[in-house]
């Protein structure tokens, strides 16, 4: 039973930073800007969250050292796409060969080190049940985080007036400039954001999941978490449930590595990338289901006339 | 201080020109900068950089080494993304045409003769267009993103690779290092001059790629389709252009390329099947392309620059010790001022400040 409870609190751990930088995302593209640049959000805020508690000694401001350098790299991208009216696409790729150039650069000195790993949270009494004691009770703090997270998100894009306003801009950027909305000014927030989650995810990476720094070690976890936004059909509860999907297959995988079925590694390996393409068909196959959902502007450029 | 865009009439010519140059000079006074914070002497920096690689001759053959695949990957990028197609897996691409180029002098090691080349480049070709298949089958048929499934492809053609050069086609005299046999001399691409440096004749395969490409996609009737499927889908479609088929042209002509590239690579630079086969290349491509602003001459010169900047790298790490990350970053520096200062061909850009002085550029 043990093992079991073990394997389930490994998913969650794994699952939680893609669930964090996908729904980070998430609220980038309901705003109706796609940023590519996920991976390189993400890595970058793993490098500065690595460093920044190496040399405190406190995992806690590293992870917000992450979540800040996430939100203000992510201001780069939103400055081009925003401001100059830039490819979205080609603008996000290149904060993503950016992040992973300045990543590798910042981190050379801290490649072998061993880092801190953030304390779990223990609720006295409640984590010692049965089963479920540890997996609900006794995880890592950015676990509750990325939990609340989802309903906070969920809530403010479905139960406010300033959610409603961003996914208005997200449909028609035009007629919601039109109504007054201050469309850029909105979308340069919805940018940090997303940036300030995909930096907290990178940060979670390198402080939680395996405390150390190892170059491009968010090895396409910013790319999932782009997928798991359309698995998602950008909605937050669904982003949970692919997350945890994903996570189950990286941890699966891993334990069939470690059990040495006569399956090669790499093709274990390669699970998470085949699955995350085989999910996109399957979603994207529904041509109705995902024009409804997609967020009519994306990645569409804005330049209010004035 | 705020930035006001206003669409011009029509495309600048003058900053199609322009662009490129300005995004290039920026770029330099970024990498000073860089250099300063870094400690070093940026004057000094920027030589080892652009420069000193230029000096010797041997090291103009090693450019034309780095800059061959650049170019080849990089005119197909043009294809794709002029057509509105994001390929962004040819890293994937130049793997898998490699790999089954490879499979000719691996599995067949007696099969030498002046066959041989033209055969692998070939199967190099149709790997990389194969594995580019993948991609647009799944946008044509099912509508999935091409963006996240070519990328996806890259981690999985990696992983595949590793296991060949491990496993099945591991040479076993190989000694402690994973890889295939060394290719015989009939499977080598011969070097142009020998006795000077290292540069072969995939180079010149490169050059050609872009003449033809650029021929095909300004003189030709699908190449036109190509453009107008580009600027706008609803016109191509009333033209009677599918696109579907192009998501298929697209991707298999850049994947045939790319391909090409990975076994231009392994048979000319590398001479076996490694673990690793490629700096980055499939990813610095796409830089190529966009600063060659989606034209395939543009990428002949754009590939022989980004080649500079991997040669450069040594250079510069080897002279004053910087970290040869510092190659990524300017390449990423530069992708990021190619694409701003490519929208002053369709903007007028005014900086308005708060007392509103404006500077009209």
């Amino acid at each position: 039973m043990d093992m079991f409870q073990n394997i389930l609190i490994t998913i969650a751990t794994a699952a939680t930073p893609l669930l964090i930088a996908a729904l980070g995302e998430l609220v980038v593209e309901r705003s109706g800007v796609l940023n590519l640049g996920v991976e390189g959000m993400m890595v970058m805020g793993a490098v500065t969250g690595f460093a920044v508690a190496l040399s405190t000694g406190n995992p806690w401001l590293g992870m917000l050292a992450g979540t800040i350098v996430g939100a203000l790299f992510s201001q780069l991208f939103a400055f081009l796409v925003l401001s100059v009216a830039t490819n979205q696409v080609a603008t996000g790729l290149s904060l993503t060969l950016l992040g992973l150039g300045l990543s590798g650069m910042i981190g050379e000195s801290f490649v072998g080190q061993p880092g801190i790993k953030l304390p779990n949270v223990e609720i006295p009494m409640l984590s010692e049940l049965p089963v479920v004691g540890k997996l609900l009770f006794g995880q890592d703090p950015i676990f509750y985080i990325a939990l609340a997270l989802v309903f906070s998100v969920w809530w403010f894009l479905f139960r406010t007036r300033a959610g409603l306003t961003l996914r208005s801009i997200g449909d028609n950027h035009d007629s919601a400039h039109a109504l007054g909305i201050k469309v850029l000014r909105i979308r340069y927030l919805a940018v940090a954001f997303g940036g300030a989650c995909a930096g907290l995810a990178g940060a979670h990476l390198t402080l939680v999941y395996t405390p150390q720094w190892i170059e491009n070690m968010t090895a396409g976890r910013g790319w999932i978490a782009l997928a798991l936004v359309v698995f998602a059909s950008w909605r937050p509860a669904r982003v949970l449930a692919g997350a945890y999907l994903f996570g189950a297959v990286s941890i699966g995988q891993l334990h069939a590595q470690a059990l040495g079925l006569g399956i090669p590694s790499q093709l274990l390996s390669s699970l998470p990338y085949l699955a995350t393409i085989l999910v996109l068909v399957i979603i994207s196959q529904n041509r109705r289901l995902t024009l409804i959902n997609t967020p009519a502007s994306l990645g569409r450029p804005f330049v209010p006339d004035r | 201080m705020r930035i006001e865009l206003s669409k011009r009439s029509q495309q600048s010519a003058w900053w199609q020109l322009a662009s490129p140059f300005l995004a290039f000079l920026l770029t330099l006074i970024a990498g000073a900068i860089v250099f300063a914070a870094l400690g070093k002497n940026p004057a000094l920096g920027l030589y080892y950089f652009f420069i000193d690689p230029l000096t010797e001759l041997w090291s103009l053959h090693e450019l034309t080494v780095k800059a061959g695949p650049l170019i080849l990957i990089a005119v197909g990028l043009c294809v794709c993304y002029r057509s509105n197609n994001w390929n962004i897996g040819a890293e994937g691409q130049f793997i898998m045409g490699a790999v089954l180029a490879s499979a000719l002098p691996i599995l067949a090691p007696g099969f030498q003769n002046f066959m041989t080349l033209p055969l692998m480049l070939l199967l190099g070709m149709l790997g990389g267009a194969l594995y580019a298949g993948i991609p647009a089958l799944l946008k044509a048929r099912f509508n999935a993103n091409e963006i996240l499934t070519s990328l996806m492809l890259v981690y999985v053609a990696q992983l595949f690779l590793d296991w060949l050069v491990r496993g099945v086609w591991r040479d076993p005299k190989g000694f402690a290092f994973p890889g295939s046999i060394r290719f015989p001399p009939a499977a080598t691409i011969p070097e142009i001059i020998p006795s000077q440096g290292a540069a072969h004749y995939g180079f010149l395969l490169a050059i050609l790629a872009a003449i033809i490409v650029w021929f095909f996609l300004g003189r030709t009737l699908k190449g036109f389709e190509v453009r107008v499927i580009g600027l706008s889908p609803r016109a191509g479609r009333f033209a009677g252009f599918s696109s579907s088929g192009m998501v298929f042209f697209s991707f298999m002509l850049s994947g045939a390329l790319a391909g090409l590239a990975g076994i231009s690579e392994v048979s000319g630079a590398i001479g076996q099947l490694r673990e690793v086969i490629s700096p980055g290349y499939g990813f610095t491509a796409i830089i190529v392309a966009f600063l060659g602003r989606l034209n395939p001459l543009g990428a002949i010169m754009a590939g022989l620059l980004l080649a500079l900047t991997y040669l450069g790298g040594e250079a510069a790490q080897q002279s004053l010790g910087i970290s040869l990350r510092a190659v990524r970053v300017f390449q990423g520096m530069l992708l990021f001022f190619v694409l701003a200062c490519d929208t002053l061909i369709i903007y007028k850009v005014r900086f308005v400040g708060t007392r509103k002085t404006e500077v009209v550029s």
